[in-house]
């Protein structure tokens, strides 16, 4: 099970988590004992016995409440603090783990919302240790110790404590999952459902005012959420009965204590001290039942979340790292891709099927051709992000396979279509391409993407915080700053993928050229499917489904009838009609 | 904080009945409680003292029954309450919020996301609120006090106890919170700032790795969560002493009740069945306090949340004109005088100062490139954009003045990127007009050259996915524009303003909808930007947006 696996990934707290629920434990234990006592001294006291007969008892009860409340503190401390560390460990395991996978090995690179759901999840794997297993299993073992404790002086009335513990900790939400799993899981399309009307209702408010069409909008968004509270209200049912269960099995011990304690008291098999005491434990553990009924729900929430983690956790590598990497041979860095076949993991189809390519150093080439022919996973596997299923890829005379991968990367990098900008300054955005570059650098860098100018007109210049994603910024402005990074990484090879993507036509074209002057002493693989602005490049290479459709120079593509020039000339003709 | 936003019982009818329900059904327990409490006291001392058996106790036994079965009734009925008022509460804040964005100068949380966020996530944590918190409270206000009244009733001395100690507890809870809080909520927002952090790194991740500073993260990471708990311990450490000091202040007066009701029953001062009575009770009147302690945070999570829905339903709007009459716009001129829009903490504005006459049933196209202030012009004649210099005359009448819904009746607008939403052609061309009837929206799309439509599978009926996928981008303009000539025929709209209409349209069809588009807007103001030489060829006057202040205003 899913919470399990977390539970032992976090191995080396499990030390301090013991100790916490030895706290918890003793706490509740000093609680119950505290009310055993009193109905044991009150009772015994009705029988008028020497006051030394007491004594005992009189301070055990005082003690058993300063005890409860102590060990009460003591495992709060021990607990939230053991659970910050479980958070620590647990972001840390699941970072090490995306960083292999990173960016081909999960859909969750490619979609905010799954990525921000599994962060969240991550947090939500806390609340299974502190709300949810700590009081559970500490609840638990109070109440079997309690009930052993009764057990000992009227066997029925012990073995009816045992089975509502049971009951309340295992039956009662078992039940209460599967009885209300039909309407749980109809309130979470529901609410998937709604989520997304809400985001296309903001998304859409300036249309839908214009036109007059808000009211008609929010009626429609009434009908699902009248379906979610459908699902909801049948859920809040099913769950409202189990709470009844729970109350009820905690009010039913005590009366079967009465029921059972009191023949027993008759026929002499009880002592009538001791049927106080048997009634008040089931009593002073109606809290203990009750906080394991909670636990017991947070587990069920806590169970998909530790599922989704998990499920990372166990996602294989994309790539494949030699065992014994070998060196990185020196410049210069001829680039070979020769047969290549790879496919994104979890994939049926292949990507590339066979593609062939010749980059020797200082050269420039192009990959044209529409979204879904391959082009991006060919620059994924010249980073190594993916591994060939067939060919290979060599980089200086040694086939990639061999190389540890960051190694790749450290000559061979990529400015990608949606290069992240941290929420951070300019200056810490550019420098985590060379940690160790000087201010200086890092303006050279800028300077040449030709964002200087725009840094310097900015109050807090390099110190400026661009926002979350960058959002302060300009999309242009974005992709210049990506540019600045794969400056001053000065990668002797650079992949560029889609660099003028989601821009207007004529920031798109002054970006273009600026980042192909640049970058002209390196070798350069442009990955793009507009096709303006490569022109002088050494080869262009038509790719469609996999495979290369054409292939040479612009003037050798646009001399034979094939699907580069009827791209090229349509392109051509749209871009004249704009107007200048 | 109050533990109860009086906002949310003024202002939300199904949080004021659940809190009603609630109080009924937290009298109700109370009541329960101290039944059950003298029940089991007389079936116990009964056959303590007397001996009695099962056979004589009938009674009380039944009646216990009972009280077990209503009390787990009632608890159940509590807890179906609570998640209903949860859910109903939220869909009730959900609305209000929709329907205040679709106000001028409503103010949502940042962007998008963040209101999307806050409507679907950010309310959640009031399920904890109305299902645990909330009924926690109620009880803590009525359990007590009950109890021990009847406590005193019974026996002055432990009433006694009880009634100088149990205020101790809401006091002292009090004082603690308001000394704790602000230290409290610090390490709470540094904990979602680091969280937010998180998720910045791992977005970042593809990123990193290119630059080979991915591994590296991973000791931040743990560095940074690190330097947050042992600070969070500190503040802890504080928070929870005071729940040591009311704790022990519950647990000792219990004992020492306990201990006293024993003494004095040895000396023969007390009946058994009433000290019974007064040790099951005693714990009950301060249970219900320390549940409230314990789920505070769910409510100050769920306060917070109610706080912002509340923060975004109470921002000033902007003033709204008077429903005045809108002049005819065939023969009123729209006149811009020295009209600027600026963009907060940004040097350059949105749109320069800006002064402009658009002729009645003219053409004018406005050029400009991307930034210059096309689209926020439009914006501001559909009165959407309110502008922070200067005036928009419509005649005589300064638009301001006027009711934007109402000016907004005459105004067909097409925005520079139109959005389709997952549903029928039909239904998409009939936006605004839901009463169009077939055959004007099969020529509304016959009007933007969306002859396309009737080769969809179903035709006008096809299914377009969100934003329209399955559709090409120049497919989704047109229909897009067969939205606005649907409206400006049905409507006899006096102002059309369209926001590039010809993108992503090849030549041919481009050629064709400014054809179709001059012939269905000919005699309306229309006002176009665009960058197309095909729409400024047949524009009756062509207005160029530099993104700098125009000369004369520079003179001026």
């Amino acid at each position: 099970m899913s919470v399990r696996r977390i539970v032992s990934l976090v191995r080396t707290r499990w030390p301090r988590l013991i100790l916490g629920a030895c706290a918890g434990l003793l706490a509740s234990a000093c609680s119950v004992a505290l009310l055993a006592t009193a109905a044991w001294l009150v009772a015994r006291a009705a029988q008028r016995p020497s006051i030394i007969v007491l004594s005992v008892a009189v301070v055990s009860v005082r003690a058993f409440a300063l005890g409860r409340a102590i060990f009460r503190y003591v495992e709060r401390l021990v607990t939230h603090d053991v659970t910050l560390q479980v958070l620590s460990d647990l972001r840390v395991a699941i970072f090490r783990r995306l960083e292999r996978l990173a960016p081909t090995g999960l859909p969750v690179f490619r979609n905010g919302d799954l990525l921000a759901r599994l962060v969240s999840d991550v947090e939500a794997v806390q609340d299974v240790f502190l709300r949810a297993l700590l009081p559970w299993v500490t609840g638990v073992l109070v109440a079997l110790l309690s009930a052993a404790g009764v057990l000992l002086v009227l066997h029925s009335a012990g073995t009816v404590l045992v089975a509502v513990t049971l009951l309340v900790a295992v039956v009662v939400p078992r039940f209460t999952r599967r009885w209300s799993h039909r309407a749980e899981a109809g309130a979470l399309e529901a609410r998937g459902q709604l989520s997304e009307d809400v985001v296309d209702t903001f998304e859409r408010l300036p249309e839908l005012v214009a036109y007059g069409a808000v009211e008609r909008r929010l009626a429609g968004l009434a009908d699902t959420e009248r379906r979610l509270l459908r699902h909801l209200d049948s859920a809040a049912r099913i769950r409202g009965t189990g709470a009844a269960a729970v109350t009820l099995a905690t009010g039913a011990a005590v009366w079967c204590a009465l029921v059972l304690g009191v023949p027993a008291v008759r026929t002499g098999s009880l002592s009538a001290v001791l049927l106080a005491v048997v009634v008040l434990v089931p009593l002073a553990l109606a809290e203990v039942f009750a906080s394991l009924a909670l636990a017991a729900g947070e587990l069920t929430r806590g169970a998909g979340a530790a599922g989704r983690v998990v499920d990372v956790l166990d996602t294989p590598d994309p790539v494949a790292e030699p065992g014994r990497p070998s060196q990185m041979p020196a410049a210069p860095y001829d680039v070979f891709v020769a047969g290549l076949w790879a496919r994104w993991p979890g994939q049926e189809d292949d990507a590339l099927c066979g593609v062939d390519l010749d980059l020797p150093a200082g050269r420039r080439c192009a990959i044209v051709g529409e979204s879904g022919s391959g082009k991006t996973t060919l620059a994924m596997a010249l980073l190594r992000f993916l591994d060939p299923g067939a060919g290979r890829v060599t980089l200086a005379g040694v086939d990639t396979r061999e190389l540890d991968s960051d190694a790749v990367r450290q000559v061979v990098g990529l400015l990608a279509q949606d290069a992240h900008i941290f929420d951070s300054t300019v200056w810490e955005n550019v420098r985590l391409a060379r940690p160790t570059a000087t201010r200086s650098e890092v303006r050279a860098a800028l300077g040449k993407a030709r964002l200087l100018d725009w840094v310097d007109s900015l109050h807090d210049g390099l110190d400026t915080w661009v926002g979350e994603h960058g959002d302060r910024m300009s999309g242009g402005e974005r992709q210049r700053l990506a540019l600045a990074r794969v400056l001053l990484a000065d990668f002797p090879v650079v992949v560029l993928d889609e660099p003028v993507e989601h821009l207007d036509q004529r920031t798109a074209d002054t970006l273009l050229t600026d980042l192909l002057g640049a970058t002209r002493d390196r070798t350069v693989l442009a990955i793009t499917h507009r096709l303006q602005g490569y022109e002088d490049f050494d080869e262009i290479v038509v790719l469609q489904d996999g495979r290369v459709a054409e292939r040479g120079t612009h003037q050798e593509l646009m001399r034979i009838d094939g699907r580069y020039r009827a791209s090229y000339q349509q392109e051509l003709a749209t871009s004249r009609r704009q107007i200048a | 904080m109050l533990p109860v936003d009086p906002r949310l019982l003024r202002l939300v009818a199904p949080a004021r009945r659940y809190l009603t329900l609630t109080v009924a059904l937290g009298s109700a327990t109370a009541g329960l409680v101290i039944a059950q409490a003298w029940l089991i006291a007389t079936v116990v001392a009964r056959a303590f003292q007397d001996g009695a058996g099962l056979d004589e106790l009938g009674a009380p036994l039944a009646v216990l029954l009972a009280v077990v079965l209503v009390r787990a009734g009632l608890a159940g009925a509590q807890d179906i309450a609570g998640h209903r008022a949860g859910a109903r509460v939220k869909a009730h804040l959900r609305e209000a919020v929709l329907r205040r964005s679709t106000r001028p100068g409503a103010q949502l949380p940042r962007n998008t996301g963040g209101g999307a966020a806050l409507m679907t996530r950010g309310i959640d944590a009031l399920d904890g609120y109305f299902a645990r918190f909330l009924p926690q409270l109620v009880l803590a206000g009525i359990v007590p006090v009950v109890v021990l009244v009847q406590i005193a009733v019974i026996d002055w001395v432990s009433g006694l106890l009880i009634a100088i100690t149990l205020p101790l507890l809401p006091v002292f809870m009090v004082l603690v919170g308001m000394h704790t809080r602000a230290k409290t909520a610090r390490q709470w927002r540094t904990l979602s700032v680091l969280a937010g952090h998180f998720l910045d790194v791992v977005a970042g991740l593809p990123t990193l790795k290119v630059f080979g500073r991915a591994r590296a993260q991973a000791a931040g990471i743990a560095r940074v969560s690190d330097e947050h708990r042992s600070a969070t311990a500190r503040v802890l450490r504080v928070a929870f002493l005071s729940a040591l000091v009311l704790e022990l202040a519950a647990t000792l007066s219990v004992a020492v009740v306990a201990v006293s009701v024993g003494l004095r029953l040895l000396e023969g001062r007390l009946e058994l069945r009433t000290a019974l009575v007064v040790l099951i009770l005693a714990p009950e009147a301060y249970l219900p306090i320390r549940n409230v302690g314990a789920s505070f945070h769910a409510s100050t999570e769920g306060l917070a949340a109610a706080d912002e829905v509340f923060a975004v339903l109470a921002a000033p709007l902007t003033q709204q004109g008077s429903s005045r009459a809108v002049p005819d716009l065939s023969t009123a001129s729209l006149v811009l005088a020295g009209v600027a829009v600026r963009r907060p903490d940004a040097a350059a504005d949105r749109l320069p100062s800006t002064s402009l006459v658009v002729a009645p049933g003219k053409l004018l196209a406005v050029t400009g490139r991307t930034g210059a202030g096309k689209s926020t012009l439009l914006g501001l004649l559909l009165a959407s954009i309110r502008p922070d210099a200067g005036t928009i005359g419509v005649g005589a009448v300064d638009l301001a003045t006027l009711d934007p819904a109402t000016w907004r009746q005459e105004v067909a607008w097409l925005p520079q990127r139109p959005l389709l939403f997952a549903g029928s052609v039909a239904d998409n061309v009939r936006l605004g007009e839901p009463d169009a009837t077939d055959d004007e929206v099969a020529l509304a799309l016959h009007q933007a050259s969306a002859d396309f439509v009737s080769g969809l599978p179903g035709g006008l009926a096809a299914l377009l996915g969100e934003h329209g996928a399955g559709l090409s981008a120049g497919q989704r303009q047109r229909i897009a524009l067969a939205r606005v000539l649907l409206r400006v025929t049905r409507r006899d709209c006096g102002l059309v303003l369209l926001d590039e209409p010809t993108a992503h349209l090849d030549s041919a069809t481009e050629a064709r909808v400014v054809a179709a588009m001059v012939r269905a807007l000919a005699g309306r103001t229309t006002v176009v930007a665009t960058h197309r030489m095909a729409v400024t060829a047949v524009a009756d006057r062509v207005h160029g947006l530099t993104g700098e202040p125009a000369a004369a205003e520079i003179v001026a």
